[in-house]
């Protein structure tokens, strides 16, 4: 499939390159059934998504032709197709298509797409913080108290302080509802910044300390947005 | 390659199906009839199915099984609350549900086992070739257990279950393949006993389910029984009669209610009749007293509706169509709902009841290499996980994945020299164990080393029936370990092969009670034929040659009500030999008065 982008992107569909056919022994040069004897071939165990879907690592990506390349690799990997096959060939279909699945699922998200990225990236970034920032976590603290108090209201019935500690959840709800959009605002202002510096330094080694620092930001925000996710669920569970 | 054919395995009626160059058809019986009711019977000779076994339900219910697909896959305690509904007695071993009739029990799987060899023969005989491989259909939001249960069901019939597919999904594949639907469409399934909701995107030949969601505890039965139980209401407050002490007349009211629902339809008023021992009850039903009586169930659909929705990240108005699949969506009022909910006319263009039959045998000829250009891309209705510490579940697949689908967990040990770890895979939701689907247990064998140094991964895949496979390799020496899983509530692989060879002795019993139905239909004919010979051959022939042959035939009578076809076949021929002068005489008779220039359309009334 043709693509848009720099040349030098094509390095990283390397890792599939180059391997012998499970069942022919012929060599197969990075094509997903022999050219020999038409066998499905096991993707390689190093491909990443990105890879698999042949994308430069960016984070803002073509959905469209992310679609399409779902489509077209699950004509050529789904089980269905296979299912006259021999045990072998079905195997691989079978993991095949569960890999594809799931590079779908992640890539398609934004934020599973960045949190893979920062995976795939994470050789680099060791030092990321995985608590919350001492007021965050206050405030967590805060609110697990007054549900906990509400739940305990729940069954008495209704009652002045229940409504009153009702519109208070309710109001926090909305504040924290408010600030997840905002860290999802500043998570695209780091995924345009990501994908210049990519897009201008597209080989691994290059650029790193700029990158990484991009990562850690990106980390950072993704995991205080987890805890503020999180509490707007409780939230929205427990006072509906 | 054989040919396969696509099979809806419903609660209330079961379809077969196949698909040549013009499409997928529905393969009727040799009475004419597409639909199969999903009933067994047991007689004094042996089994019974479908039509004949709804017969029996009347005269016998305690002999006769009906909506055993509510039980696949369950145990027990999952079904307490409706045992009240049914005339039969269960019980429980190993986590599997076995229904007592007579002095035989039987598992779920093996009552629809005999409902899949009733349609295998039907096909069989239409098609006049061998079947042996088949694509069924489940309802979307079957847990992994009930799909377990009804490829067991499968192979127990004979036949390999080549594919489980989802009822909504297979009706989305007829309605794409007849009308070459693109966009966004909602199927709305509401079966005999389940209910379903798909999202979809139908683009260039893909059929990629979004989210799915539903009750496998909610169908048409139920809004039965809310009628059920009313006119039971009645007939105890008008008559002073208690129907439940009376399980053949229950059976009556329960037919009569699912006429009355049927009937509603079409028409805003109805009479329901039930003949009551000394007398009969009678009541009208007006469209809107029932829908009255019926709304909460219809609502019950919507939740799982919006959920939905949800998961698949739409609001109703985003969906471009909803198609309406399974009998109960005849109903205006889920007419009326649907379109409320989603604020479009919904249609079912096609034979709600047939489409899902139709979709399997689509589905049957994709696999078979012929249909090349449709692909269904299903997900996994409930997330998959396993037990933590403190009894909560930690989610490895979430529900609406992509299938098939895997998760890979690595596991270590905690003591020293600990050398197995035992793993519950759960299915379900909820935070806690206790309130999700136990699916299966298994004893991780581990090399007797310090603390953390074994490394066992396990990888959890959901192959594209969504029926869960385990295995393990141990990293260190990257060999692979078998897994050996107890499912919570299935047959294990030794029932189910000690119940594939029970199935070659019953199907030893049910022909002979096949043979016996056939012998006496034929008896019958016989003695009614020669009756009515003997009527118009009173004149023509000896006293004492019409007494002989009377004789015989009141032999043939008593015969006939006996367990031996051969006796009954031997009688017949005795008949045959008896009557052969008697036959002669007619036919001389009918010649002469031919001749005598009567009208021939006379003589041969």
């Amino acid at each position: 499939m043709e693509h848009q982008y720099p040349t030098t992107i094509k390095a990283r569909e390397l890792p599939m390159a180059r391997s012998m056919c499970w069942h022919c022994q012929s060599e197969v040069t990075g094509e997903y059934l022999c050219g020999q004897c038409v066998k499905v071939q096991p993707l390689s165990k190093d491909l990443d998504y990105f890879a698999c879907f042949q994308l430069p690592r960016l984070l803002n990506i073509d959905e469209q032709q992310l679609e399409q390349t779902f489509y077209e690799l699950s004509r050529t990997f789904h089980p269905d197709f296979y299912s006259t096959k021999d045990e072998s060939e079905k195997a691989i279909s079978l993991g095949n298509s569960a890999f594809l699945n799931a590079g779908y699922r992640t890539l398609k998200d934004p934020i599973q797409r960045a949190e893979y990225l920062i995976r795939l990236e994470a050789g680099a970034v060791k030092d990321i913080r995985s608590n919350p920032p001492a007021d965050l976590f206050e405030e967590v603290l805060e609110l697990q108290e007054d549900l906990e108090i509400f739940r305990q209201l729940v069954p008495k019935g209704a009652s002045p302080e229940l409504e009153a500690l009702r519109e208070k959840l309710q109001g926090e709800r909305e504040r924290l509802e408010k600030r997840q959009a905002e860290m999802e605002e500043s998570l695209k202002g780091q995924f345009k910044q990501w994908d210049q510096v990519q897009s201008r330094t597209p080989l691994p080694g290059d650029a790193r300390e700029e990158k990484n620092s991009i990562l850690r930001a990106m980390q950072e925000i993704l995991s205080n947005r987890t805890y503020v996710r999180n509490m707007v669920n409780d939230l929205l569970e427990t006072t509906g | 390659m054989s040919r396969i054919v696509g099979i809806d395995l419903g609660t209330t009626n079961s379809l077969i199906a196949f698909m040549d160059k013009e499409g997928p058809h529905v393969i009727p019986g040799p009475d004419g009839q597409n639909k199969v009711p999903s009933i067994v019977g047991l007689t004094d000779n042996g089994m019974i199915v479908g039509e004949p076994a709804k017969a029996h339900l009347i005269r016998d219910p305690s002999h006769t099984i009906y909506s055993v697909k509510r039980f696949m896959g369950k145990g027990l305690a999952d079904v307490k609350d409706d045992l009240k509904y049914f005339p039969y007695q269960l019980h429980e071993k190993n986590g599997v549900i076995r229904i007592e009739i007579g002095d035989k029990t039987f598992s779920p799987p093996q009552v629809s086992a005999m409902i899949l060899k009733e349609l295998k023969r039907r096909a069989e005989e239409y098609l006049k070739e061998d079947i042996s491989k088949a694509v069924v259909t489940v309802p979307a939001y079957f847990n992994d257990s009930q799909r377990q249960a009804t490829k067991d069901a499968g192979m127990i019939a004979g036949l390999e279950i080549l594919r489980i597919i989802n009822e909504p999904t297979a009706a989305s594949l007829a309605y794409g393949l007849q009308k070459k639907t693109q966009g966004l469409i909602a199927i709305y399934d509401l079966g005999g006993g389940t209910f379903d909701i798909s999202i979809l995107k139908l683009k260039d030949g893909i059929f990629e389910v979004l989210a799915t969601n539903g009750d496998t505890h909610l169908g048409g039965d139920d809004f039965d029984q809310l009628l059920v139980d009313v006119m039971v209401d009645d007939i105890f407050q008008t008559q002073g009669l208690k129907v439940g002490e009376n399980p053949d007349l229950m059976q009556t009211i329960r037919l009569e209610a699912e006429r009355v629902k049927i009937r509603l339809s079409d028409e805003t008023q109805t009479r329901a009749v039930i003949e009551l021992p000394n007398s009969t009850y009678e009541k009208v039903w007006t469209r809107e007293s029932m829908e009255t009586l019926t709304m909460g169930l219809v609502e019950r659909t919507l939740a799982p509706c919006r959920l939905a929705l949800k998961d698949a990240g739409l609001t109703a108005s985003q969906i471009d169509e909803v198609v309406l699949v399974g009998g109960n969506t005849r109903m205006p009022l889920v007419w009326r709902k649907v379109e409320e909910l989603f604020g479009k006319k919904p249609h079912s263009e096609l034979n709600p009841d047939e489409v899902v039959a139709l979709g399997a045998a689509v589905q049957a000829d994709i696999l078979g290499g012929h249909t090349t250009d449709l692909l269904l891309l299903d997900v996994t209705p409930l997330s998959l996980g396993i037990e933590t510490m403190g009894g909560v579940m930690s989610a490895l697949i979430r529900r609406n994945t992509t299938i098939p689908t895997s998760a890979k967990e690595m596991f270590t040990t905690y003591v020293d020299g600990q050398t197995s770890v035992d793993i519950h895979i759960l299915q379900g939701e909820r935070e806690l164990v206790k309130d999700n689907r136990s699916l299966a247990r298994f004893q991780l064998k581990l090399p007797p080393l310090p603390a953390g140094v074994p490394r066992v991964e396990v990888n959890f895949l959901i192959d594209a029936n969504g029926i869960l496979q385990v295995t393990a390799r141990d990293i260190r020496t990257g060999e692979a370990q078998s897994v050996q899983v107890k499912p919570s509530h299935g047959l294990t692989d030794d029932e189910v092969e000690g119940m594939v060879r029970d199935s070659f002795q019953f199907a030893t019993e049910d022909i002979k009670a096949r043979q016996i139905i056939e012998a006496r239909n034929e008896a019958n004919a016989i003695i009614v034929a020669t009756e009515k010979a003997l009527g118009r051959a009173a004149n023509l022939i000896h006293e004492k040659e019409t007494e002989s042959i009377r004789q015989i035939l009141r032999q043939l009578g008593e015969v006939k009500d006996g367990d031996d076809h051969r006796a009954i076949r031997a009688k017949i021929a005795e008949v045959e030999k008896t009557t052969h002068h008697l036959a002669e005489v007619l036919m001389d008779a009918t010649l002469k008065e031919a001749l005598e220039s009567k009208k021939l359309s006379d003589v041969i009334k």
